[in-house]
């Protein structure tokens, strides 16, 4: 797209919606949030990017292929699955640190859940539009 | 008993599949790698298996929170054994996708989506609680979706519409017999709904419920009149994806019956003279069905829906050398249709063709490959000792007992039935004198392949027909299991009481 107010308009959205994802990644827990909400807002911002800037721009700003977040983010949910197994806990077991962290809060295998949530959504949803954007 | 590694066998194939993932377009590492998490999950299911057979039930509260309000994982010994046949196909299937898929399929992600297929299998069979058995359901028919799809011809994709819409309806049906069942007693968990069920006087509105399961799960697994998809789709995908969905695909909706119509549906007379005409249909059509068919994949295909009425048929007698039956033809099943779609891959392979009427001379070329094809195929049979043999026995022993004459007659036909397809089969394929078939421009015949590939193809066929021959000859040893198998369940006491660690009293 060629309209100037968009593309100066996205440069500031860009870092602010990222921002805002793991703003709403960190609240997950207790409140309305988490990983999916906070990954598809992640993937939106780099669409509006790759919109106003052209693929090639958001891919280098991303540099690893976005199709590679999706098994890191799986390993990252089955590490938070098998974390309590090393002390003798079931599976999915929720652990927590006992203090709570200054800005994140309280920290458990819940958030590495979730995290891996946030990847696994952000690579997907990137996959899909980039290879739709590039068929078009 | 408590076991926090029950579910290994589901976590190592999810960790097999996002490993997979990181070499989406190595497909050289991929079909390494494959092969060896395929050896793991083999050794992980004997493991599990021999665990739950010197200790019994072994299960697992996820999150820790205790039945019936976390989610269990339960393995008694149907789902162990279930577990582990599901990974002795799956190591096969493995070995013969590297021999035979094309390069190209594999390259749109075959192996990490086989690995999530066989992940569903072993989660839905491991599951104890409804809802999640209803989420490994998806996951297995979301990835199966892609597996049929892959590589997209049109044949494919006709198949596929015709096996998505179906499935999807199940799925559905699936979901509104749970929100029945959760309305009844306000719990998901089979031990918990099994005590509250037999609580309810209202035996009509329970009986709507285990209706609704049961066409739900009829068309996963193909009984009569809903059957229809499956001869529609499972010819059109490569014959290492046929034969995993002929294998396992069909046979999960059969667990998932036995499953609740043992657990929570159990002995009610409506329901078994429902199951026994429908039984009886399903082995009529699927017999007569096979008999007309000129692909060898459609044939085998109608005889898969033909042998899930065997099953549905012990199920229906309700009696526990009945049920023993079907749990023996539930295992003998899965490792011989597997190994069926790979013949029939391997027949297409080295003739370019499936059609039974064009094709012809295997025996005079190929002397020792049809001697051992003919191993699955008279397994199937049932020819003693052969493996397909022994289940039948019990299920006529069934009928005798409990006098459904009638039953007895229909599975005396389907035998009857299979045999003459088989033997078609065996006289058009393999004795009859050779035509000269046209040769196909695209892909590769087993002469050409590399001695590599081609042992890559045999290999598996050889795998599974000894497994075959061990369930024929060593007959006692699965009778043993089975006996155990359909005592528990025949008596759910003691998963009951194992998995709500309560004393529970059924009436």
């Amino acid at each position: 797209m060629k309209s100037l107010l968009f593309k100066t308009a996205s440069d500031y959205l860009l870092p602010l919606l990222l921002l805002f994802s793991v703003f709403m990644l960190l609240r997950g827990h207790y409140e309305p949030g988490g990983g999916f909400v906070g990954g598809l807002m992640a993937a939106i911002a780099f669409l509006i990017h790759s919109f106003a800037h052209g693929l090639k721009e958001t891919r280098n700003i991303i540099r690893i292929n976005p199709g590679m977040l999706m098994p890191i983010g799986l390993l990252l949910t089955l590490l938070a699955g098998i974390a309590p197994w090393l002390i003798g806990q079931p599976f999915l077991t929720g652990l927590w640190f006992e203090e709570p962290f200054r800005f994140v809060g309280v920290v458990g295998t819940a958030l590495l859940f979730d995290i891996g949530v946030y990847l696994v959504v952000i690579g997907a949803t990137l996959t899909i539009m980039f290879s739709i954007t590039e068929t078009v | 008993m408590n076991n926090i590694l029950v579910i290994a066998p589901i976590l190592l194939q999810l960790f097999a599949g996002t490993i997979l993932l990181f070499f989406w377009t190595k497909t050289q590492i991929q079909k390494v790698l494959s092969i060896l998490f395929s050896f793991l999950s083999l050794g992980l299911g004997i493991w599990l298996f021999l665990l739950t057979w010197k200790d019994g039930i072994q299960f697992t509260h996820a999150g820790n929170w205790a039945a019936p309000f976390g989610i269990s994982f339960v393995a008694d010994l149907l789902s162990a054994t279930l577990v582990l046949i599901a990974s002795i196909s799956g190591l096969a299937v493995s070995i013969f996708s590297v021999g035979t898929m094309r390069e190209e399929r594999l390259k749109f992600g075959f192996f990490p989506i086989m690995h999530f297929l066989l992940m569903g299998l072993s989660g839905a069979f491991l599951a104890g609680d409804m809802f999640n058995l209803y989420v490994w359901f998806e996951v297995v028919i979301i990835s199966s979706f892609v597996l049929l799809t892959l590589g997209s011809t049109k044949s494919q994709l006709e198949g596929a519409i015709k096996y998505v819409s179906l499935n999807l309806l199940a799925s559905s049906l699936f979901l509104i017999g749970i929100g029945f069942v959760y309305g009844l007693t306000g719990s998901l968990n089979f031990a918990d709904v099994a005590v509250k069920l037999s609580a309810i006087s209202n035996r009509g509105i329970i009986n709507v419920t285990a209706g609704i399961f049961l066409v739900s799960f009829g068309i996963k697994s193909a009984i009569f009149p809903m059957y229809f998809w499956l001869p529609a789709s499972y010819h059109t995908p490569p014959p290492a994806v046929s034969a995993i969905f002929g294998g396992l695909l069909t046979k999960l909706g059969v667990y998932a019956l036995v499953r609740t119509f043992t657990l929570m549906f159990g002995g009610d007379e409506f329901l078994g003279i429902m199951l026994s005409i429908i039984a009886a249909l399903t082995i009529l059509s699927g017999g007569l069905g096979a008999l007309l068919q000129k692909n060898l994949s459609k044939a085998f295909g109608y005889l898969i829906i033909c042998h899930i009425g065997f099953m549905v048929a012990g199920l229906g007698m309700f009696t526990e050398v009945a049920i023993l039956g079907t749990v023996f033809y539930l295992f003998h099943d899965i490792i011989v249709k597997t190994n069926l779609f790979m013949v029939a891959g391997l027949v297409l392979k080295i003739n370019g063709t499936q059609d039974i009427s064009k094709l012809g001379g295997m025996y005079k070329s190929y002397p020792l490959i049809s001697i051992l094809l003919s191993i699955p195929l008279f397994s199937l049979v049932g020819i003693p000792p052969l493996s397909g043999f022994w289940p039948k026995i019990f299920l006529i022993q069934g009928g005798l007992a409990s006098e459904d004459y009638f039953l007895i007659a229909f599975i005396v036909l389907g035998s009857f039935l299979t045999l003459w397809v088989v033997a078609k089969i065996w006289a058009e394929v393999f004795w009859k004198n050779a035509e000269n078939l046209p040769v196909k421009a695209s892909g590769l015949y087993f002469n050409q392949m590399s001695k590599a590939n081609q042992s890559m193809v045999i290999i598996p066929i050889i795998f599974l027909s000894i497994v075959s021959l061990y369930i024929g000859f060593a007959a006692e040893n699965i009778y043993v299991l089975s006996e155990k198998i359909a005592a528990d369940l025949m008596n759910p006491q003691n998963y009951i009481e194992t998995i709500l660690g309560i004393k529970t009293i059924l009436p």
